[in-house]
């Protein structure tokens, strides 16, 4: 025991943070107050998700359990899904159409209008004289706890934060610009994957923003030879430094970029072959040279085209290791059954079994584990650099978008993120 | 009810024994030779089916896209290193057009990592095409739909 020990205070900044902020219960309902029910936009899901009236969808606001609604006059809503009397569920499927517009909580049968407001209680004035709810009882003081609701090209957000900047500027240009060349046209709906990982939410969103790892976590590219040298990178990040997106690109004016297939074919002397290059095909369908667009929306979602697989996905944070990833997939409305059968043979790329995305969720699963017990330890995030740029290219070899999501992120939760005390050399 | 031949539901139930006992053996470069060329193989939610969606998370629709698979977890893929159990029922066989069979068998799937603890992994069942002649059946298709929707970590090994 080295008796010259002492304790210091350090404050975690974006290259350096501390590793209780994976593990710690405090941290972690600071962050369900400061970030997900702070001054953000939350992703809830697609309009395409909810396309009649009636139409719902269970969701999630950080561990906060939501339903999107879509009304009877197109408009959409969004409220907690905890009923005003007990604090019970009142829906309780993961998604359907209430015709009648009502949902009703099955415990005593306290009604609401797919706005969230109370509109049945009852026995409400008692029965022959007894019993009943007080003269004074006014429904409208006990409606759903209602969020705002906000979407941009179909992509639906909420906040419980009333007062905040529109979503269009919450977004900002940048970001937009990337979301309208996904949404360019209208979308359908291809289904659902769900990935719980024993990880910190924080974890992953590091790793969407993560494009040093990419080459060398995930090895389907180069272990079938394929190396696409010619490609152009670059990212993007939003003026708060939390949101980023990341694409890569065929230069311009170069040879007709038909294949990945075919350029693995060319150069795969001495690797191992692909038996089926069909998985691998790609088919410009947006007009530029973008094959992958890795979109990631601070604190809870990420929109993807990878080849021509599109999908949002959605982060929910059950507990400081517990997060689930909803992957949505979906095509654009006038696809025909051999696109769709197209994108179905490229979704083996991505998602919980992707042969390029797998490795994530092991990934993040091993720095939870890795940081068990590191109170007081940082991580170390100066690949490319300390500051955090609005632009970065060639990407690869940075993680300035890891610093923007730290950078935000600390600033978001200011004094809430209680510092160590680290055991330093006298 | 009819009653099945049995030896149809020998030879759809020992495929079945031998498919499982092959993949958690982690026999995996045999496990493309359960299914004819121009096959289909995809392991799909329950919430996706029964919402007529299509999305999968494994849909190959060639053997050598079953091939290419097992190349990929051996020499690329990481994943957290397990064993798999499959545990499956006697098949329901559905119709029987001359020689290509449906059949439905139920299965879980039980999972054990380095902390020695087995965890039910996935459990669901598959929906079969099968063609069987001279004495043995292939699988012609697979659909493993599954009801553990929550996928843990990742699903690497097929199911």
């Amino acid at each position: 025991m080295n008796s010259h020990l002492r304790v210091e205070a350090q404050q975690s900044i974006p290259t350096a943070v501390d590793y209780k902020v994976y593990h710690d219960p405090e941290v972690f309902a600071a962050e369900q107050r400061n970030v997900f029910k702070g001054r953000i936009w939350c992703y809830l899901g697609l309009e395409a998700e909810i396309p009649n009236a009636g139409d719902f969808r269970a969701s999630f606001v950080g561990e906060t359990p939501v339903v999107l609604v879509r009304g009877q006059e197109d408009k959409i809503f969004a409220w907690v899904n905890r009923c005003a009397h007990k604090g019970a569920t009142v829906c309780r499927s993961l998604r359907g159409n209430q015709a009648d517009g009502a949902f009703v909580c099955v415990y005593h049968q306290w009604a609401y209008d797919a706005e969230g407001a109370l509109v049945g209680v009852p026995f409400r004035r008692g029965m022959k004289g007894v019993g009943g709810y007080d003269k004074e009882f006014a429904p409208a003081n006990h409606s759903l706890e209602k969020l705002r609701v906000e979407s941009y090209k179909g992509m639906v957000f909420g906040t419980f934060a009333s007062e905040i900047e529109p979503l269009e500027d919450f977004l900002g240009p940048v970001m937009r610009k990337y979301i309208d060349r996904v949404f360019h046209r209208p979308i359908k709906l291809l289904g659902y994957a769900r990935q719980y990982m024993a990880a910190n939410w924080k974890l992953y969103s590091e790793n969407s923003r993560d494009s040093y790892h990419g080459a060398l976590l995930h090895l389907f590219y180069p272990t079938f030879g394929i190396y696409r040298q010619s490609q152009e990178s670059a990212g993007e990040l939003a003026e708060q430094g939390f949101h980023n997106v990341f694409t890569v690109s065929k230069p311009k004016g170069d040879i007709d970029y038909t294949s990945f297939g075919d350029e693995a074919n060319r150069e795969m002397q001495s690797a191992t072959k692909l038996q089926d290059d069909r998985l691998l095909q790609f088919r410009p369908e947006i007009d530029d040279d973008i094959g992958l667009h890795i979109q990631s929306l601070f604190p809870n979602v990420v929109l993807q085209q990878i080849q021509n697989t599109l999908a949002t996905r959605q982060i929910v944070t059950h507990g400081p290791d517990k997060t689930e990833l909803v992957w949505t997939y979906f095509g654009y409305a006038d696809d025909d059954e051999e696109t769709t059968r197209h994108r179905l043979r490229n979704l083996n790329l991505v998602g919980p079994s992707g042969l390029i995305s797998m490795e994530d969720g092991e990934a993040v699963e091993l720095c939870q584990q890795g940081t068990v017990g590191a109170e007081g330890k940082y991580n170390f995030i100066e690949m490319g650099g300390d500051d955090v740029r609005g632009y970065y290219a060639p990407m690869g070899m940075d993680e300035n978008a890891v610093r923007g999501f730290w950078k935000g992120y600390l600033e978001l939760m200011g004094d809430a993120l209680p510092t160590s005390a680290v055991e330093v050399p006298a | 009810m009819n009653l099945v031949d049995p030896a149809l539901q020998g030879f759809v139930d020992s495929l079945n024994a031998a498919y499982g006992l092959c993949l958690d053996d982690g026999r995996l470069e045999e496990w493309p030779e359960f299914f004819v060329e121009d096959c289909l193989y995809q392991v799909i939610a329950r919430e996706n089916v029964d919402n007529g969606l299509p999305a999968a998370v494994m849909y190959c629709d060639s053997k050598g896209m079953l091939v290419d698979r097992v190349v990929a977890l051996r020499q690329a893929n990481v994943f957290p290193e397990h064993f798999s159990r499959h545990l499956i029922s006697r098949a329901v066989i559905t119709p029987v057009n001359g020689n290509m069979v449906s059949a439905e068998a139920s299965y879980a799937v039980l999972q054990t990592r380095n902390d020695g603890e087995t965890r039910i992994y996935n459990a669901g069942k598959y929906i079969d095409k099968l063609f069987v002649a001279e004495g043995s059946a292939k699988l012609v298709s697979r659909t493993c739909v599954y009801d553990t929707h929550r996928i843990a970590t990742l699903l690497a090994t097929p199911i």
